[in-house]
């Protein structure tokens, strides 16, 4: 690894943004891969999700990492080739949403950025989502975790729904369902037949970890 | 008021400032905070609960009668304002019949209402700022004020011949909207005000008169939305702090001028982004706590009752936000375990809660009562101890849970 290559991880990871994008800027410029880029922002993203699961990190480095990140996919998407893959293999598919009634979103955006730094292959369809809308893109998508999220004490019941669906449209088997937000606890996930709750979004990635054999 | 209900509203406001002043008294008091439970028990949709000022007065007549609460939060100024709104156009939520449906409560719209490089702007002139940029963006007929733009550049014959603005047919459609939101916040905060005043002939206080906001919940929820502020923290530091000391100045006249003409001395600050997933302790010292607590001290010695909502987990924080005066405020906590805050902040501030919202919702009238019980005797202990649910009575919860949550305060002692 070159010395810029160490400093440009060690700028994200330390949430020096400026310095951050001009490095990555630089290298780009100097027709360094964009490929090798993008791998290094990865790097820089093991480093804050590990920090965010020790505590050591909270939501504003969270969500100023994945400005960092997009700001500079956005320069290095473009200057791809048409080359071999690049795309790191996934861990696992995982559907996630906002119940129907509910409009909060934070929460669910940190778990889909988190589940995503971690390899999964997350695929968010927004909030107040409809039961027949979860029972359709889970027909599609087939992923293996499903996450319900909601804020509202009237997500209980939406969840619960949106489980029963589920087991009856027989897209249950074999695939595990998560619930989390507001006031989820383990007399929420009985209520409403979940597998489990999560209380946070480092939660949710041990869940999936522990659900998707690598 | 007849002599006995003259007697229950004494008694219940001595138990209450009891609590509020950490002494012992004859039980544990138990206050009644909802948004929208009233709506399913009286049958009425959210919309109803937003509109008809008469049902909702009638359903929390019978809700006060049937479970005897020490005081209660009147709903109309926290939920009967969808009139008002629709007035303004009030483009800072949905609710039903705008954006969400007749049974679903009304959702607050997290977005950017201030962009990150306006701080300059408000921090050189917050009222102007507030006035010609803010106003036209959170409500749709207000828009014609952003023609009244830098007011103290008119001054002489330009103050003269500026009075032409006002007639100007956008601003005076903005006058319009804001007088037409104005007459019906008007009728409804009489409305309220004619509830209360009967309430209190019946033997019930008020748990609480003005609210106010946190520095940093102000910008994050009004201004910045949750993701502009999350990036403040980083890239705006400086503006950020000095516009929540600058905010903090208004917010806490507005509150002293509410509180003083209000029955209740007790302030309502519902605080959303302090919870320990959100931020470190050491962004909290900086950006959350000294803003805030300047505001707490300023009510405190205006004579008012901070009573303050936690949400979600601060246990971390309990430390820190026990550098207040103690006697002198409330700890409403949403998620923190009140035994540990208890041992941390018992000799400081009463503490509120915290039944946890799905146990009403979900659980049953024993579940509740056992919960209820080890509150009661642990929390209650010594004095200091206000029993209500982690969020109030939730809008879902089963009403013979609020029944077993109301009579535990007077089947327990500490």
């Amino acid at each position: 690894m070159t010395e810029n290559e160490r400093r440009l991880i060690e700028a994200i990871a330390e949430m020096r943004e400026e310095e951050a994008l001009e490095l990555a800027k630089a290298m780009l410029a100097r027709g360094e891969d964009p490929l090798r880029v993008l791998e290094l922002c990865r790097e820089a993203m093991d480093i804050v999700g590990k920090r965010f699961e020790r505590q050591e990190y909270f939501l504003p480095e969270l969500v100023l990492a994945g400005e960092m990140l997009e700001t500079i996919g956005a320069i290095a998407k473009p200057l791809i080739q048409e080359r071999s893959g690049g795309e790191a293999k996934k861990l696992g598919r995982v559907l996630i949403g906002t119940v129907h009634g509910d409009l909060h979103d934070i929460g669910k955006n940190i778990v889909t950025f988190m589940l995503d730094i971690n390899g999964y292959e997350v695929r968010d369809i927004g909030i107040d989502v409809p039961v027949a809308k979860f029972v359709e893109e889970v027909r599609g998508f087939q992923p293996q975790v499903v996450g319900l999220s909601g804020f509202l004490t009237l997500a209980f019941d939406s969840m619960k729904e949106t489980v029963q669906a589920l087991e009856a449209a027989g897209l249950r088997e074999g695939r595990r369902i998560m619930i989390g937000g507001g006031q989820v606890d383990e007399a929420v996930r009985t209520y409403t037949g979940a597998d489990a709750f999560g209380g946070n979004a480092v939660a949710a990635v041990s869940l999936c970890r522990q659900w998707i054999a690598a | 008021m007849g002599g006995d209900a003259a007697a229950r509203f004494a008694e219940r406001s001595r138990r209450l400032m009891d609590a509020v002043e950490l002494r012992e008294s004859d039980r544990v008091p138990a206050i009644f905070y909802t948004m929208f439970w009233h709506a399913r028990f009286g049958g009425m949709s959210c919309r109803d609960a937003m509109y008809d000022y008469d049902r909702v007065d009638a359903v929390m007549r019978r809700i006060l009668e049937e479970f005897q609460p020490d005081a209660y939060a009147l709903p109309h100024p926290m939920t009967a304002f969808g009139a008002i709104m629709e007035r303004m156009d009030y483009r800072q939520m949905q609710w039903p019949g705008h954006g969400t449906d007749e049974n679903v409560s009304f959702q607050y719209l997290d977005r950017e209402y201030m962009k990150a490089e306006e701080y300059d702007e408000y921090l050189f002139d917050p009222t102007g700022f507030y006035l010609s940029k803010y106003l036209p963006r959170v409500a749709g007929r207000l828009e014609g004020l952003s023609r009244l733009s830098d007011l103290p550049g008119q001054y002489y014959m330009g103050l003269v011949l500026g009075m032409r603005h006002y007639a100007d047919a956008r601003v005076l459609a903005a006058f319009g909207a804001m007088r037409e939101a104005g007459e019906e916040a008007r009728r409804m905060l009489g409305h309220a005000l004619a509830f209360a005043k009967e309430m209190e002939q019946r033997g019930f206080p008020q748990a609480q008169g003005a609210a106010a906001n946190a520095p940093f919940d102000y910008f994050g929820d009004n201004f910045r939305g949750s993701k502009g502020i999350l990036l403040d923290m980083y890239r705006k530091k400086n503006e950020l702090l000095a516009a929540m000391d600058k905010a903090g100045v208004f917010i806490l006249r507005q509150a002293l001028a509410a509180g003083s003409r209000s029955p209740s001395r007790v302030v309502f600050i519902p605080i959303h982004w302090a919870f320990d997933g959100f931020m470190s302790l050491a962004q909290f010292k900086t950006f959350f706590w000294p803003s805030f607590r300047r505001l707490l001290i300023g009510l405190i010695d205006g004579g008012l009752i901070p009573l303050v909502l936690w949400e979600g987990d601060c246990s971390s924080r309990l430390e820190v936000i026990g550098d207040i005066p103690a006697g002198k405020a409330v700890y409403w906590f949403e998620r923190t375990d009140l035994v540990r805050a208890k041992e941390v902040l018992g000799g400081t501030v009463c503490l509120r809660g915290n039944v946890p919202a799905s146990m009403l919702t979900t659980g049953t009238p024993g579940e509740v009562d056992a919960f209820c019980r080890a509150l009661i005797e642990r929390v209650g202990k010594g004095g200091g101890f206000i029993l209500d649910g982690a969020i109030g009575i939730p809008d879902e919860a089963k009403t013979e849970n609020v029944r077993a949550m109301f009579e535990s305060v007077r089947k327990y002692q500490p």
